[in-house]
């Protein structure tokens, strides 16, 4: 707790009182505008798109009714929903342990000697970097059943060759693959500053302990002290993973057959191509109650962490 | 850390990452490749980088000509400054009195920024469209701006690094008469540099990328941001030409990762300084 009233001076200790109040009223004045955009900007209008959800409303149209539950029932019997939020669930399955695995893998790496650290950080970051939307048009080209240069290394290695993004069974793979490159960089530059942050002793402290090789060492220092680290990390790339948009609205569109139908691009085309606006909201709680389903499990997994520890 | 000083390890270190990084650089690698060749070299399978035949001037000239690409990089950047400047604004000050100032409702506000931190941007984007509309500001900058001037994860971020802050710093300020405010602006804003970078640059890279709110509120291509943009110019393009698409591409894609090139040693240093200790 950091303290700011030093009862130090007894002269001063007169003015404490008004010393703290003045400093709470000062409290208040800073963080009103940040308080004031909190609930105006982010949770009253998440509020109003649940509200939204139980209501028939369309953009543009003079008014609404109140329909209960009907349009997540209507949700419920809607095969492509399913599909999407199967879909949805699929990439986040496959992109976070991939590239939070890679980034791990790659942070330590690169910790792991003095040489070349500036240009791998730099490399593996460029991607985040990089505009997706911009991107995934060269990762089309190289993904191009014909000319892409996917298909070139693929069949040189005498592998068949496949029409990655219109083919049914591939599209969310090649989507996901897409997304682990994008998604790497950060988890590695997330995990680095965790790394850096584990004093340097715990590690002679092991090493007395015996434990000198280095995957003893990683097992009994550098995992346990990179936990905090790592399930921030987790958890920031399953929200992120979460929210694909980009790659499918301009890539596959869902296709082909909604083979790469996602949650965030059912939602749009139901609440902006179609002006669906109460079923989009009704589609948005469900991504919502997702996105904090998945906290509540990694608040679950880190409270029994501290219990075992 | 693992100092590892055998040589088979250290050559095993340099093939493993190099071989990373040539895939995670390659679709870059490809861009440029793709952006100076003439069309009938791009549909081709033979792998060759460099064009036979330079058709570099063709393929930009032919780029700005479809769509006005000065015009999304001017948007990025009018939209991103103003963005960034509104979100350090609104959560420096905030982050101050979280991190350094003792008052009742200190840990409800807290709570209530880590539950922000939860809620992801397309969430409130239905409402925010509707107020938008209702106030008859789609297809204008403070569309493009308003809904993010709240960061969330700035604010956390910032109090984060505050927090690392010596409490001496701010008595010393307090000595010298200095009011809460200047306080804020005068010493906590300087202190911050190294945080604001890296919020800095995570808040342009995401806003200069982000398509899905631009989609939404942008109607003439005039207001596009730099990531519609793109997808204007690849709607202008049949499925042949790509030369002059990946040269708009390119154009797109390297102001952001120019500066992040250039920023990258303090960009690594805010990420670390700042610390994921809680």
């Amino acid at each position: 707790m950091t303290t700011t009233a030093l009862p130090l001076a007894t002269e001063r200790t007169r003015h404490r009182s008004g010393q703290v109040r003045a400093e709470a009223i000062a409290a208040y004045v800073l963080s009103a505008p940040a308080m004031f955009c909190l609930l105006g900007i982010l949770i009253l209008p998440t509020l109003a798109t649940v509200v939204l959800s139980f209501t028939d409303w369309q953009f543009g149209a003079p008014t609404l009714r109140w329909i209960g539950l009907d349009n997540y029932a209507h949700l419920a019997a809607d095969r492509v929903f399913w599909k999407s939020l199967g879909n949805t669930v699929l990439y986040v399955a496959v992109v976070v342990p991939v590239s939070v695995g890679l980034g791990l893998g790659v942070a330590l790496l690169i910790e792991a000697g003095s040489s070349g650290r500036a240009f791998y950080r730099a490399a593996y970051f460029l991607p985040v970097t990089a505009t997706l939307i911009a991107m995934a048009t060269v990762w089309e080209i190289m993904l191009h059943p014909s000319i892409g240069l996917i298909n070139v290394i693929v069949d040189a290695l005498g592998l068949p060759k496949q029409n990655w993004l219109k083919h049914p069974d591939w599209a969310l793979f090649a989507l996901a693959g897409i997304g682990i490159w994008q998604a790497l960089g950060l988890n590695m530059v997330l995990l680095l500053a965790g790394l850096k942050s584990i004093p340097r002793d715990l590690y002679e402290a092991a090493a007395i302990d015996g434990a000198d090789g280095p995957w003893t060492r990683f097992v009994t220092v550098t995992l346990p002290m990179l936990g905090p680290a790592l399930s921030f990390v987790l958890i920031i790339s399953a929200i992120r993973s979460f929210q694909v948009f980009d790659t499918v609205a301009v890539l596959t569109e869902g296709g082909p057959n909604k083979a790469t139908e996602v949650l965030l691009y059912t939602m749009y085309q139901e609440g902006f191509s179609f002006f669906r606006a109460g079923y989009g909201a009704a589609i948005t709680v469900v991504f919502l109650a997702f996105v904090l389903l998945l906290t509540l499990v990694k608040a679950r997994i880190a409270e029994k962490r501290v219990h075992y520890s | 850390m693992i100092a590892t000083r055998h040589l088979p390890f250290a050559v095993f270190r340099h093939v493993v990452l190099a071989a990373g990084a040539v895939v995670m650089l390659a679709p870059f690698i490809w861009l440029l490749s793709l952006a100076v060749k003439p069309a009938d070299e791009i549909f081709t399978t033979d792998l060759r980088l460099l064009p036979l035949k330079w058709d570099a001037e063709r393929n930009f000239t032919e780029a700005f000509n479809k769509v006005p690409l000065h015009r999304y990089l001017l948007n990025g950047v009018i939209v991103t400054a103003a963005i960034f400047t509104m979100q350090v604004l609104v959560a420096l000050p905030a982050a101050y009195a979280l991190a350094k100032l003792r008052f009742g409702l200190a840990k409800p506000l807290f709570a209530l920024v880590l539950l922000g931190l939860l809620i992801p941007g397309h969430v409130p984007a239905i409402p925010h469209y509707i107020m938008l509309s209702h106030a008859g500001l789609l297809n204008s900058y403070p569309a493009l701006v308003l809904p993010s001037i709240i960061s969330v994860f700035g604010i956390f971020w910032i109090r984060q690094f505050f927090r690392t802050v010596p409490d001496d710093l701010i008595h010393a300020a307090r000595l010298d008469g200095l009011s809460e405010f200047s306080i804020v602006w005068r010493i906590m804003l300087p202190a911050a540099m190294p945080a604001l970078v890296a919020f800095g640059i995570l808040s342009v890279v995401f806003h200069w990328n982000d398509y899905f709110w631009p989609l939404l509120v942008v109607t003439s291509p005039d207001m596009a941001m730099p990531a519609l943009g793109t997808v204007y110019l690849r709607n202008t393009e049949a499925g042949t030409d790509y030369g002059p698409l990946m040269a708009g591409t390119a154009i797109i894609t390297a102001p952001l990762v120019i500066a992040f090139l250039f920023a990258q040693r303090r960009f690594i240093e805010g990420m670390t300084l700042t610390g994921l200790k809680g």
